[in-house]
This record gives C-alpha cells, structure tokens and sequence, in this order.
C-alpha cells in the first residue's frame, strides 16, 4: 500500500503517466521512438526557461521578462553571427564564431536578468512589474536589433545545436538534461539554494539570519536571464533563423510548467524536479493534441483548463493536511 | 453596568485568563491596572468579540450576552478604543469612521455628503483639526489616536473601553479627552480606562481594578487606595531572590554602547542617547513596558535600523560598525527575535534546514550529513520535542519551535546573544528549560542580553536590569534595588 503522503507528493507524475496511457491508446503515432525524442526536443527550450525562473518563483518572485529576453538574446546571437560587430569609428570590425556569438547572447541575457534583480531590490520595485517593464524593453529592442526582419542562413555549424544528434540523442536533449543537473544540484546541495529557500519561506527570518538577500536576489534573477539566453540560441539555431518576435508568450507556458510541477508561487516550496515533471506534462499535452488533431484554438483551452486543475488540485491537498 | 464572572481564557500553554470576576460601574470611570501579561488585552479582546472560546459569562445590565464577533459587540453597545490603532491608513478619516456602516442616500449609493457633514462635528469635538478627505496615513499618531475616539464618540456606545488611549497624546489633548470622558460619564456610559501613568488614573477615575497573571486580584475606590498600594498589588507577591554571586570578571567587557539613538530626525525619537556596558558571562536584563524601546534596542544592535540609527559601539573592546545582520553575526553577535513567526523560523522547512542557515555563507556547499549531526546534537542538548530533524518547524509547540531558535543562534557560537521575550507564551516546562539554559550559556563565558516583561524572571535571572522608558534607560537595577516594585516603579511614565 502506497502512502498517501507519496501519492500527494508524486500527483503530477501520476497524471503524466495517465496522460501518456490514454494518448497511447487513443493514437498510435504517440508512443513512437521518433514522436518522444521529438517531444524531448520541443520542451528542451521550455525546459531551460522553467527551471531559471523556478528559483525566482522560489523567492517568491516571478520574471515576466523570459519570453522577451529570449527573443533577444536569439537575434543578437544571430546578428553577430551573420554580420559581426562594427565600430565604424575605430574603422574596426569584429566576426564572431558560433561559441563567441552564444557566449555574448547569454551574456546578454544574463546582464538582464541582474538588472531585473537590481531594480527589484534597489527600488524595491514589485518583481510583477519590474520584469513586466523588462519585457516589454527587451522586445522593443529585439525589434530595434532586427528592424522586424528575421535574420537567417546563419550557417550549417550554427543549424547543428538545435538538429544534431550525439549518442543517440538530440543536442538540445543534452543540453537542457546538463543544465537540469546543474540547478538541482544548485537547489539541493549549495548554500544559495537554501538561501533561495528561506527567502521565499520567511524573508524576514531570513534578513535576520544574515543572509545577503540582495545578492541572492541579483544572482536569481540573472541566472533566470542567462537560461532564457540560452532557450534562444535553442530557438534561433532550430528554425536556423532570429524572428524579432520569437519567445513571444513563453514566459506563460514557463509559469504554468512551474505550477503544476507544485512549486508554490508564494515562494519557498517547490523543486526543480516537479518543473521537469511540469514541463513535461505540457509537452506531452501539446503533442497529443496535435496528433489527436484538435484545433490549435482549443488546445489553448485545454491547457488553460489542465493549469488550473492541477492548481486547485494542490489546493486542496494543502487544505487535507 | 458591565460585569464578567469566572471567567477563563485558555490559549495553548497559557492560561491568559483565570476565573475573573470584575464589574464596571455605569457612569463612572473604571481604571483597569497589570502589569504586562496580567491579561488587560484579553479581556478587552473578550469583550470586543475579537476572541470567543472562553468560559465564565459577560452580563451586561444583568443579561447574559456573547458575541460571535466583533460587529456582536458593538451592537450590543461596547466601543473599544485600541492601543494599536484599527485604523486604514489608505482610507480618509470620513471613510474610516463610517467603515461597515455607510450612510447612503435613497438610491443607495453612499451619501458622502451626510457622512462628511457628521464627521466634521465629531472632529471638532475630539480636537482634530483636518478635513474628513484626508488620509488617515497622512495624520499624526496623536491624531489617529483622536479619530479612534471620534470613531467610539460616532458609535453611541454605553460602554466604552479605553487601552492606553493617551500614550500617543499631549497634555492639550488628553485635556480635551477626559473632558469628553466626563460629558459620556455624565451621559450615564460605562467606562473603563487602561494607563499606566499613575498621576492620569487618580484624575480621571473613580474605580480600580488589578488584574495580576489573569486573575482579579482587587477592586475598590481610588480615593481609598494610593500609587504604592496599586503598584503592591500589581505586582504581587514581593520575590525573595538571594542576591547573586558575581559569576563573572567584571573587566572583561563584551559589549559597550553609546549615544545611540534611533530615528534622530523624528521629533520623538525612538531611542534617545542609550549608553550602557554588559560583560562577559552577564545576564544583563531589559525591562520596561510596552512600546519602551526594548526591541527596538536589540535590533538596532543587530544592525536592523542602520540606516536611521547611530550609535558608537565596541565589542570585546574594538570599536565596530554593524550595518546589517550579517555584520553583526560576523562579530558573534546572536539574536533571538521575540516572534517566532514573523521573523524566527522559516515554518515551512525542517529543524536541520532551520538550525544551519545563520551559520552559512553564500558559495558554500552543503554538508547534508554535518547539518544533520548539528541538528540532532541540538535536538538533543535542547531537548527538542519533535519526531526527527527533519519535522517541519510549524508542526512544533512554541516552546521547542523557541529552542530551535535558539539552537540555530548558539550553532554561530555567539560570545554576545541577544534575547527578545525569550519565554512569551510557551508553557512552564519549556520556559525552566530555557532559564537552565540561559545560565548555562552565561557560565561558559556568553554574554546574554535579556529584554522581557515577565518581572518574576528577570529577577531570577538577571545580574543587572536596565528599566526602559519612552525609549531611553530610565534606570539601572542591581543587588538589592532588583527587585519587584522598583521594576515597575522605574518603567512607569513619568507625566
């Protein structure tokens, strides 16, 4: 006899299992070896915003801005892949490699990020509104960047992140599953994690406890910018192509993943596992629908109505203990 | 005529009231004394209708009545005049006083009209000078402290209950306040009045009431009775402690602290020019009644206020400057906050995640294993009551969730530990367990700085006592003169 308690603590894989057995019965295209590396492709950039922005919620923050960062982040990754940096004024023109153009891309999306932090915690600006605000920055500017034309070709080295294959598995797999590993071990193993913890838990009993809430603050919500980064070199080198627009809502899917894995948005419970979990859910959600041939209108229906579900299901456990 | 008979109030742990047996007279002012914790505040909150759950019965004009809830107790004609102002600061001073019962015109939309017109003559009675429009976060203390009794004025209570309703105010307008107590006097309301200022109570009341650890302990006329008899009576019995042995070196400084004062641009500071010493392996207590300054004290030393305070401090002799917390745990300082809630625990996570976060630094890894071994030696050396280290804190009784507080402080090996009402509202057993402790802490060397209002433990426990006051140290108590009624008699206020 399972525990209850396991059985609360395990709901979300639960329903994702009943998830997949009812689509593998209803569709015989959905338990193909082809059709699940798929899916893992298409969650891998959910995956890396979900899990940035898991330890912002954890604080009980939230970044807004992932979406609009990721847009561009993936353009300038683009941009100085195909055109380079020039400074007309020093006659000087500086061509970047693939690893140059991504590593200046996340440090873009890093350098954002900090700065959603340092506004929070210098103006004591509600975290809502300063990512809000970002948001739409980062988006003008993805447009200012790419003057509203995507940017393509950007090279068959480039095109490889987001198509190749290495032992068997897609790249950005791999990359979301490296990533994975370093956030849980983030959460569960250094001090910034419990630190992250006890913010989101008592904030007040944090201070007291001496604990640099700033700089926990700045180095969450940069680490939230720099996996939004990196979700848009995913995105660019998948379509081989920057859309000025690209990213444009994600940060909604990115929350919803966050809450049904059970994270609170209160802050201080939750874990990097149950987004995975959550992530996934939407993933396997998304892909059934599709191949289940529902419209794309309803799909957004579905969804809407799992989030709450899964919400309110919580709500309740909370309430039965 | 407002009377309560046997009546009980138990909270977990605590018995805050115990068999009370008081009766108010209509048409005269009825002075309610105690001490801290003597249980003023629960019976006022009984006879709100903000707690229910007691026994014994309230009788108002000889009917027994209770009340559901708050809106029970004004219909039945009891306004209550609160220490800590119910106020909405974000609500006008019109708003506040017709808040939930909102006069409206026949088309039933709010007649803003009418309500401004009866809110500026009860302002003008209460004194306040200032339109019904204005925001009530924009008014002085005094003048919120005036609308509150505008709101009882507007209320048309028969019986008005009064907590500490001039501690805001000046002489001006506790003037025009007891001249307001007289006209509902003469009005044939009851009245009953909480002060602590001794000289206040003989003006304007006609009866006394001591209440002493939630029982009534005596009753009668104040031109029977005198200050030094009402203080006797508050404080009970008269504790016999043997003086103590000076355990510690009394060169061997810890902490020194001068000119300190916090919110120096406020015309009432909060803290005003603070100077003392306390010395390694001392019990240095703090004592004053509420809103003397204690808390604020400790927390400014712990760096809290930093950016209102000033103060020049040197610890173990080298002068020091702590901005915040983490500064000050960096110089082995401890700080035991007095509300476990709000700022002791994080509720929701595990002894061992609780008891290992003052101790570490950002960057550090984990030690899963040497946290759990920390935790379970505390677990044991407290004697913390919980299922293993790994029980949520909010699942603890407030005396075990009190000594993983102190167990997480006490793991940062602390030499000066700040302790703010260590013992409120946690039963006998844990509160001897935590008095053995404190010694034992003090006879290794840790010097403990002791803030509490229950003057029977800070007698015990105390080398020295320093008696607060409105924000500045009033008094030092040692040897012989620690005692009781000095206490009390150096906390009260002088007019």
């Amino acid at each position: 006899m399972i525990s209850n308690s396991l059985l609360k603590k395990s709901q979300s894989l639960i329903a994702l299992f009943l998830l997949m057995v009812v689509l593998s019965v209803v569709s015989d295209k959905f338990l193909t070896t082809g059709n699940l590396w798929n899916v893992l492709r298409q969650i891998s950039v959910n995956l890396c915003l979900s899990i940035g922005m898991t330890l912002v919620i954890l604080t009980a923050g939230i970044d807004l801005s992932v979406g609009a960062i990721l847009g561009l982040s993936g353009a300038i990754c683009a941009g100085l892949l195909k055109f380079g940096l020039a400074f007309p004024a020093l006659d000087l023109w500086v061509g970047f490699t693939v690893l140059g153009a991504t590593l200046a891309a996340i440090l873009v999306g890093t350098s954002l990020g900090f700065f959603n932090g340092w506004v929070i915690t210098r103006f004591s600006v509600p975290p809502f509104v300063a990512t809000l605000s970002m948001l739409t920055i980062a988006r003008g500017l993805s447009f200012l960047y790419t003057q509203g034309q995507p940017i393509s070709d950007l090279g068959t080295d480039f095109e490889q992140i987001g198509a190749a294959w290495l032992l068997g598995v897609p790249v950005p797999v791999w990359i979301s599953a490296c990533l994975i590993l370093v956030f849980v071990v983030i959460t569960n193993r250094t001090s910034l994690g419990r630190f992250i913890y006890a913010i989101g838990g008592n904030e007040k009993a944090a201070l007291v406890s001496g604990i640099p809430i700033k700089q926990v603050k700045w180095l969450v919500y940069a680490l939230s910018g720099a996996m939004a980064a990196i979700g848009g070199v995913l995105v660019t080198s998948r379509l081989n192509s920057a859309q000025p627009n690209a990213g444009m809502n994600y940060e909604l899917d990115s929350i919803a993943a966050i809450v049904i894995g059970g994270t609170s948005l209160s802050g201080g419970q939750g874990s990097i596992k149950g987004t995975i979990i959550g992530a996934i859910l939407i993933g396997v959600l998304n892909n059934g629908l599709v191949l289940l041939n529902v419209s794309p209108f309803w799909q957004q229906v579905v969804k809407g109505l799992v989030i709450l579900l899964a919400v309110i299901v919580d709500k309740m456990n909370q309430k039965s203990n | 005529m407002l009377a309560v008979h046997n009546l009980t109030m138990e909270f977990p742990g605590v018995k805050a009231l115990d068999a009370v047996n008081l009766s108010f007279q209509a048409g005269k002012v009825n002075a309610l004394l105690g001490e801290n914790g003597a249980g003023k505040s629960t019976l006022l909150k009984i006879l709100s209708g903000v707690n229910q759950g007691y026994q014994g019965e309230i009788r108002l004009l000889d009917q027994v009545i209770t009340f559901a809830d708050t809106k029970a107790s004004q219909a039945a004609g009891i306004a209550i005049i609160h220490q800590e102002l119910n106020l909405f600061p974000n609500l006008s001073i019109c708003e506040n006083l017709f808040l939930g019962k909102e006069l409206t015109n026949s088309w039933g939309l709010l007649d803003r009209a009418a309500m401004d017109r009866i809110c500026v003559e009860l302002l003008a009675e209460v004194g306040v000078n200032a339109s019904p429009a204005t925001l009530v976060g924009e008014l002085k203390l005094s003048e919120q402290q005036l609308v509150e009794i505008a709101k009882a004025l507007h209320s048309q209570a028969s019986v008005i209950l009064m907590d500490e309703p001039t501690s805001a105010l000046s002489d001006q307008e506790i003037d025009r306040l007891h001249a307001l107590i007289r006209r509902w006097q003469a009005e044939g309301k009851t009245i009953v009045y909480i002060s602590h200022k001794m000289e206040e109570l003989f003006r304007i009341s006609e009866y006394f009431h001591v209440l002493r650890d939630g029982k009534s302990i005596a009753a009668g006329e104040m031109k029977d009775t005198s200050e030094e008899a009402l203080i006797a009576f508050m404080v009970g019995r008269n504790v016999i402690i043997e003086p103590k042995a000076e355990s510690f070196a009394r060169e061997a400084l810890a902490i020194e602290v001068k000119a300190l004062t916090l919110g120096a641009s406020d015309a009432k500071p909060r803290l005003h020019n603070i100077q003392f010493k306390a010395h390694q392996g001392e019990i240095l207590g703090l004592y004053g009644l509420m809103g003397a300054g204690r808390t604020e004290l400790l927390e400014t030393l712990f760096g809290m206020h930093a950016s209102e305070a000033s103060m020049d401090i040197q610890i173990h002799g080298k002068p020091c400057s702590i901005q915040c917390p983490a500064d000050a745990i960096g110089h082995q300082i401890a700080f035991v906050t007095e509300d476990r809630k709000k700022d002791g625990l994080v509720m929701d996570q595990d002894l061992a995640f609780n008891i290992s976060l003052p101790s570490l630094h950002l960057g550090d890894w984990l030690q899963a294993d040497k946290d759990a071994e920390l935790a379970e030696k505390y677990r044991q050396d407290l004697r913390i009551k919980s299922a293993s280290i790994e029980q949520l804190c909010g699942k603890l009784s407030g005396g075990n969730q009190q000594k993983v507080i102190l167990a997480k402080w006490l793991a940062t090996k602390p030499t000066i530990l700040l302790l703010d009402e260590p013992t409120r509202g946690i039963d006998i057993q844990a509160k001897d367990e935590i008095y053995q402790l404190m010694k034992q802490i003090a006879a290794e060397g840790t010097c403990i700085l002791f803030a509490s209002s229950e003057i029977p433990e800070i007698v015990a426990l105390a080398d020295r006592v320093l008696v607060m006051c409105q924000g500045q140290i009033q008094a030092e108590l040692t040897g012989s003169h620690l005692n009781a009624s000095n206490l009390l008699k150096e906390a009260l206020p002088i007019l």
